[in-house]
């Protein structure tokens, strides 16, 4: 039976955690067996990303040591793999547990990219007709080069159309800390995203990421009007599975 | 530069996202801009392969920086070419402002040069009685109008046709009011052509210097370029250090990714190759060629085997122009001679690190720059970088002023993160906190309220995954 690590995030722990079961429950029904260590919380990326390495290596040290058998690690969010996979090598650089950090990186993988490359996952779609765009988050698509694979797996869906959001590439100013930092750019980048979203016509933006999720959702929000917004992975098992 | 100048990002970038003319003015230049270059890198394994190649020439050329400055140097002087060396930028300044004295030169005609701009030649040469007028269309337009360049290669791309008529009809001599762009040009060009024809010298940027047949390669559209080191008769060309190639081959491949990469252009107009003033019997260009090759730090960031990446930058503003904060404020408010995302990493390098703690910040890490880099410069990881300069002072780094933006709570703030989600249980004791007790969080908390000046606030789960994992019967180990 094929094995899996599942690190959940500290934003899908907290905000999604919905999402978080249905990519362990899309990972069980292609007879995956999911692994969900205990001690797992944050990635790290905030200490890191903000400059602050000693406190982020005191964090990804012990969440390092989780994953000892070499199975793959399956992250709903293409940034925290991204923090796996590119960052945790450049933080132990030098350190004891570098050698341990970049055999860590071959095996991280971001959900849809495990889902859509190296399982067989049937999806048969059981809800109404519905027209999605997709949000690429910007660590998912350059640091995991996932971009085709959330694409792929939407298409599977017989009543799902996906229609293409303008600036696709472009990011919607999440940005973890930066959103509170700079929050004037942060917004602003947050409102053009929401207004390409919104001229789209779809009824639902999806991503791979929660952080782009709780910037678009609450932009969204605020603004009173558009579409609704779903991490991927939540979308996917629920059209899939009747509640 | 800038020392006088009140450093402020966010009030600036602030000020900028409330101008919607500035914001429309970038959009528009900028999805044209970013269209083009990808029209030009429409194979996507032609792409790769030329920005490993330019990567690749230019890490082997700053890897040697030392020893081919020497050649360099030797070879430009075999060629007639004046070589003088400036540590830094008032140095530099006055190395100008001698030779144009000893020649009694009193009127400069300046091609385009953003090292120019980093030594704050034009005025100084004002202040020393010296005219130094920018031909460069844009540059001669924001010099009017007595501004920076906002742009790297495109200084006034700030401004529209309307702001730029405007502009004319009020500074320029017997102008009429035109927004026809072929007039405006027309203007400019009429002013001038004649300037090029009085100056005493013309100075010019480097783009490439060959170390091997001591050439100076100059990148133009406009023609303005060769008029400003063909027409007079002393030629000054400014060029950073980091510019010297070692071989005249390798010119063309970064040639080509320059081009492509800045406007889409396969090839610009005119390609300029300089190898000396006007020889024996020649009819036409200058009788002394300068150049001025200026440090102002870059041999302290050379030594730093990771800050070096940022001196393979060839100028191009593509990472600029892909910027989702760039293209939202334009180049000004970043307060500093490179704007965008290689400006963020050079500026605080140059400038020190607590000074201009600032610019790291400004970036969502998105990656959309270190994704165009024509020369894979790892930005995103060199942002990171100096925002760990600017907190801590990091042992060997060749930095200055790094820990200047040392703040205490932001200290504090980072070490209690670190224990609680360091230690497991007291995350999880965090989380169920959260869960429970997260709708009783004001919206107006510290940090929190910088979210929901614009959104709603975040709403916490009744219970966390790491719970419904396990009542779900999820293995944990």
């Amino acid at each position: 039976m094929r094995e899996v690590y599942f690190y959940a995030t500290c934003l899908v722990d907290l905000f999604f955690p919905e999402a978080g079961m249905a990519g362990i429950e899309l990972l069980r029904s292609c007879g995956v067996r999911v692994i969900f260590p205990r001690g797992q919380t944050c990635c790290g990326q905030p200490a890191f990303n903000c400059g602050y390495w000693e406190e982020a290596r005191a964090v990804a040290r012990g969440q390092l040591a989780l994953f000892p058998r070499d199975l793959p690690v399956v992250l709903p969010s293409g940034s925290c793999a991204g923090m796996l996979k590119t960052h945790y090598p450049d933080l132990f650089h030098g350190q004891p547990e570098e050698a341990a950090a970049r055999a860590l990186a071959g095996r991280v993988f971001e959900l849809t990219q495990f889902l859509a490359d190296e399982l067989d996952l049937k999806l048969e779609d059981l809800g109404p007709p519905v027209k999605v765009t997709l949000h690429a988050s910007c660590h998912a698509m350059r640091d995991q080069g996932v971009l085709d694979q959330p694409r792929a797996l939407l298409k599977r869906l017989r009543n799902v159309e996906l229609v293409e959001l303008e600036r696709e590439r472009e990011c919607c100013g999440f940005g973890g800390v930066f959103a509170v930092r700079d929050p004037a750019l942060s917004e602003a980048m947050a409102g053009d995203k929401v207004r390409d979203a919104c001229a789209t016509g779809a009824d639902l933006v999806l991503s791979t990421d929660g952080g782009c999720l709780m910037n678009i959702s609450g932009t969204l929000e605020r603004q009173g009007h558009g579409p609704a917004t779903q991490h991927i992975a939540q979308f996917l098992w629920e059209r899939t599975h009747v509640r | 530069m800038s020392a006088e100048l009140e450093v402020d990002f966010l009030a600036a970038s602030t000020r900028a996202l409330g101008d919607p003319q500035l914001r429309r003015n970038f959009r528009r230049a900028m999805d044209g801009l970013m269209a083009k270059r990808a029209a030009a890198f429409a194979d996507p394994d032609e792409w790769t392969r030329m920005r490993a190649l330019g990567a690749s020439i230019r890490a082997k050329n700053l890897l040697k920086l030392p020893e081919l400055l020497e050649r360099l140097e030797l070879n430009l002087c075999k060629n007639g070419i004046q070589v003088h060396w400036a540590r830094t930028t008032d140095q530099a300044n006055q190395i100008v402002l001698d030779l144009l004295r000893a020649r009694g030169v009193t009127a400069l005609v300046k091609g385009k040069s953003m090292v120019s701009e980093e030594m704050g030649l034009n005025h100084f040469l004002e202040a020393h009685g010296v005219e130094a007028l920018e031909s460069d269309l844009g540059e001669y337009i924001i010099q009017l109008d007595g501004e920076m360049p906002s742009h790297i290669i495109m200084p006034a791309i700030h401004k529209n046709k309307d702001q730029i008529a405007r502009l004319f009809s009020e500074r320029i001599k017997q102008a009429k009011y035109t927004e026809e762009v072929d007039e405006l040009t027309a203007m400019a060009r009429t002013v001038l052509r004649r300037k090029f024809l009085e100056a005493g010298a013309g100075l010019s940027g480097v783009n490439f210097a060959v170390a091997e047949t001591g050439t100076l390669c100059l990148v133009e559209n406009e023609g303005n370029g060769r008029m400003s080191t063909h027409v007079p008769p002393l030629h000054l060309a400014l060029m950073g250090l980091e510019k010297v190639v070692e071989r005249l081959e390798e010119v063309a491949p970064l040639y080509s990714l320059l081009t492509r990469s800045a406007t889409g252009q396969a090839i610009s107009t005119y390609f300029n190759l300089i190898s000396g003033p006007r020889g024996p019997g020649e009819l036409d260009g200058p009788r002394e060629v300068h150049v001025v090759i200026l440090d102002n730090g870059r041999s302290r960031i050379c030594q730093d085997p990771e800050l070096r990446a940022t001196l393979a930058c060839i100028r191009c503003g593509a990472c600029m122009n892909h910027c989702p904060v760039y293209t939202r404020i334009g180049g000004h408010a970043y307060q500093a001679v490179y704007p965008g995302p290689i400006g963020s990493i050079l500026t605080p390098q140059v400038e020190g690190a607590g000074l201009r703690h600032e610019l790291p910040h400004a970036s969502s890490l998105c990656g959309a720059c270190a994704e165009v880099c024509p020369v894979g410069i790892p930005i995103t990881h060199l942002l990171i970088r100096l925002r760990r300069e600017a907190g801590h002072v990091l042992p060997g780094s060749p930095v200055r002023g790094g820990g200047g933006a040392r703040s205490r709570r932001e200290d504090l703030a980072w070490r209690a993160w670190s224990w609680v989600v360091g230690h497991p249980g007291a995350y999880r004791a965090a989380v169920w906190c959260a869960t429970r007790l997260w709708r009783l969080l004001p919206a107006r908390a510290p940090v929190l309220e910088a979210w929901t000046r614009s959104r709603a606030k975040p709403r916490a789960a009744g219970a966390s995954l790491q719970e419904l994992a396990r009542r779900k019967g999820v293995d944990h180990v």
